[in-house]
């Protein structure tokens, strides 16, 4: 009894400490976030909410979010009707010996870095530029095309996972009652997929909107996200404006996905 | 409601064959069972007729027309699957609707014609529950509203009861039986439970690797079985190698001559022999046998006889306490005597008896 006691103290101690240290960076920012002083130390010299008002009045923030906003949502809106066309292509289509090849290919924008996938794209970008006569790099089309290349990799995942617990005679049963394929694909098959993909919309989203390395080398002049617009900050100044910042942020993505909880269960599909 | 025909239907999957040139005519209101041990092509060929499945060859019929290339949807069947594969994102109610709302029918008659469904089901007051708030009994009966509802030209049953535990099975069996009947539904209902086929079908199609052995009725089949292999699968039964000799003897491999019915099937080298219609007593007429092993089924009891080195399986009801016969013991000699005409001589191909091996 005294070994199981001294193992189950033990395995808690561990668990404990594993959550303190995901935990401690995003405690701190948000502690950090109200600390009085500009340079950042111990003990606090007073607690204030100064620095989220300077968050707000600067500019660059305001729009910075608006931005990411913009690009995440258009990003999330192509790539994850994308990304479930190709895992429902991966799953149903006699591919052969393509599928290994493919899926490879549809998760790849997750293995490469994000720098070498920038610079790859801005490089790529420049060409295309020649090609189509028009600015490609620096414009809102150009990021949003980086940025679905993100989500699909997410997508494919998500909605793959939920297509191999689909019931194949669920669709059968839709065409025997009389269903066209495209019926039973809308009233049936996409019903059923419904939680990876709400999952995939909510990963992508968050994998956009946070974005810096890949975006970094595309966006242009006065088409800042946020993530960019707290780098160059950061280039200056060092007070807590970034953490009040951060904090907004990390409340979002929370909030987020604790809606998207409510409508379906993501433990479940992640 | 219309009837069905299989004209030699068959699947090819590159070399193997999982069904060859299967024909059968199910006529209007009956109701037939494609019976066969698992990998036999009876799944494969109820697919084909639900269009799930292209056949390599052959003709699907419904209603005396050609839909061998119509699609699943264009075929007016109704199934029921193994796992019901209700939606699990509508309401019961919805379930049953979806054929109707397929079909273009009116809101009004849509609601008329579930709630009637749901009522020959005995689901009335669920429309509104979702599946997996429903027991397995339940869901199942969702499954055949859902099928039902839109008057099908044919009914289609993959193996619906094997998911209902022991009890509930012989209650819904008699129930999609009674269904059938009342409806006067044309209906294909595949199983590898001859119990389930002999209780429900009128006629049943015993398949094996692909081919159909034998079609009949349960008498047909268990009385005049074709072939060894259809009367080991129905039912238990005697099978013993070996060859005719002279007009009504066979001779056994183990050595023994038996007694059989005069006229053996052409090819025939195989004897079969129901054990309850083997009689074993101590005096009288009989082959001599001795017991190798008596074994007290409560209602009946089971003797295996040794006939000189070929083993026979006799069954027959236990005797009362205070006979004679409840005393016989492994080591006793006793005679074993059958009508001649109750021991077949049948046609057997390699793999067919259980001891072969195929």
């Amino acid at each position: 009894m005294a070994g199981s006691h001294l193992q189950r103290g033990l395995f808690g101690l561990a668990v404990t400490g594993a959550y303190g240290l995901v935990l401690a960076p995003v405690l701190a920012v948000i502690v950090i976030s109200v600390f009085a002083q500009e340079i950042v130390s111990f003990p606090p010299e007073g607690v204030t909410l100064a620095w989220y008002a300077n968050a707000w009045e600067r500019r660059e923030f305001a729009r910075g979010f608006v931005t990411s906003l913009q690009v995440a949502l258009a990003a999330t809106a192509i790539g994850v009707p994308l990304g479930t066309a190709a895992a429902l292509a991966l799953a149903r289509a006699r591919l052969g010996g393509l599928r290994g090849a493919l899926n490879t290919l549809l998760l790849g924008p997750l293995a490469v870095p994000g720098v070498v996938a920038g610079t790859a794209l801005y490089l790529f970008y420049v060409r295309a530029e020649f090609w189509v006569d028009d600015d490609i790099k620096g414009t809102m089309a150009g990021l949003v095309a980086a940025h679905a290349l993100l989500t699909i990799p997410w997508t494919v995942r998500l909605v793959s996972a939920s297509l191999q617990g689909l019931d194949a005679a669920v669709e059968e049963a839709a065409a025997n009652l009389g269903a066209r394929p495209l019926t039973v694909f809308r009233r049936v098959t996409l019903p059923m997929l419904r939680p990876g993909v709400v999952a995939a919309c909510l990963f992508s989203f968050i994998q956009s909107f946070e974005n810096l390395e890949l975006t970094l080398l595309l966006v242009g002049p006065g088409r800042t996200t946020l993530p960019v617009a707290m780098l160059n900050y950061l280039e200056f100044r060092v007070d807590p404006t970034l953490a009040a910042v951060a904090t907004v942020q990390i409340l979002l993505v929370g909030a987020l996905m604790l809606i998207t909880d409510r409508f379906v269960s993501l433990s479940r599909v992640v | 409601m219309g009837t069905l025909t299989l004209d030699a239907l068959s699947r090819r999957y590159g070399a193997t064959t999982a069904v060859e040139r299967v024909d059968l005519d199910v006529a209007e209101g009956e109701l037939v069972a494609l019976l066969g041990p698992s990998g036999c092509g009876k799944t494969t060929t109820l697919r084909m007729v639900a269009g799930f499945i292209p056949p390599s060859g052959g003709r699907v019929l419904i209603a005396g027309q050609d839909v061998t290339r119509t699609p699943p949807h264009g075929r007016n069947t109704g199934m029921v699957f193994q796992s019901y594969a209700l939606f699990p994102h509508m309401t019961v109610g919805q379930n049953v609707a979806f054929g109707l709302e397929m079909r273009k029918i009116g809101r009004a008659e849509r609601e008329t014609r579930v709630r009637e469904a749901l009522r020959l089901v005995r689901l009335d007051g669920m429309a509104d529950r979702l599946p997996r708030q429903l027991s397995g009994g339940q869901q199942q009966r969702v499954a055949l509203a859902r099928a039902l509802v839109v008057n099908p030209a044919v009914f289609l049953l993959d193996e619906p009861l094997s998911n209902l535990d022991a009890k509930l099975r012989a209650e819904v069996r008699f129930e999609i039986r009674a269904l059938q009947q009342r409806l006067g539904l044309t209906t294909l209902f595949v199983t590898h439970d001859q119990e389930e086929a002999l209780t429900m079908a009128d006629r049943l199609v015993v398949m094996e690797r692909g081919r159909v052995r034998q079609t009949g009725t349960a008498e047909d089949l268990y009385e005049r079985p074709a072939d060894a292999f259809v009367a080991g699968f129905i039912g238990r039964c005697n099978l013993l190698r070996g060859a005719p000799e002279g007009p009504g003897h066979f001779r056994a491999h183990g050595g023994a001559l038996l007694p059989c019915l005069a006229a053996p099937a052409p090819g025939a080298s195989v004897l079969a022999l129901r054990p309850e219609r083997i009689a074993v007593a101590t005096e009288g007429e009989g082959l001599p046998a001795r017991l190798a092993t008596v074994t007290y089924l409560g209602a009946q009891t089971e003797y295996h006889l040794d006939l000189g080195g070929t083993p026979l399986v006799a069954i027959a009801p236990t005797p009362p306490e205070s006979s004679r016969h409840r005393a016989l013991a492994p080591g006793d000699a006793v005679l074993a005597h059958w009508d001649p005409a109750e021991a077949r001589l049948l046609p057997a191909e390699p793999g067919d008896l259980p001891d072969d091996t195929p």
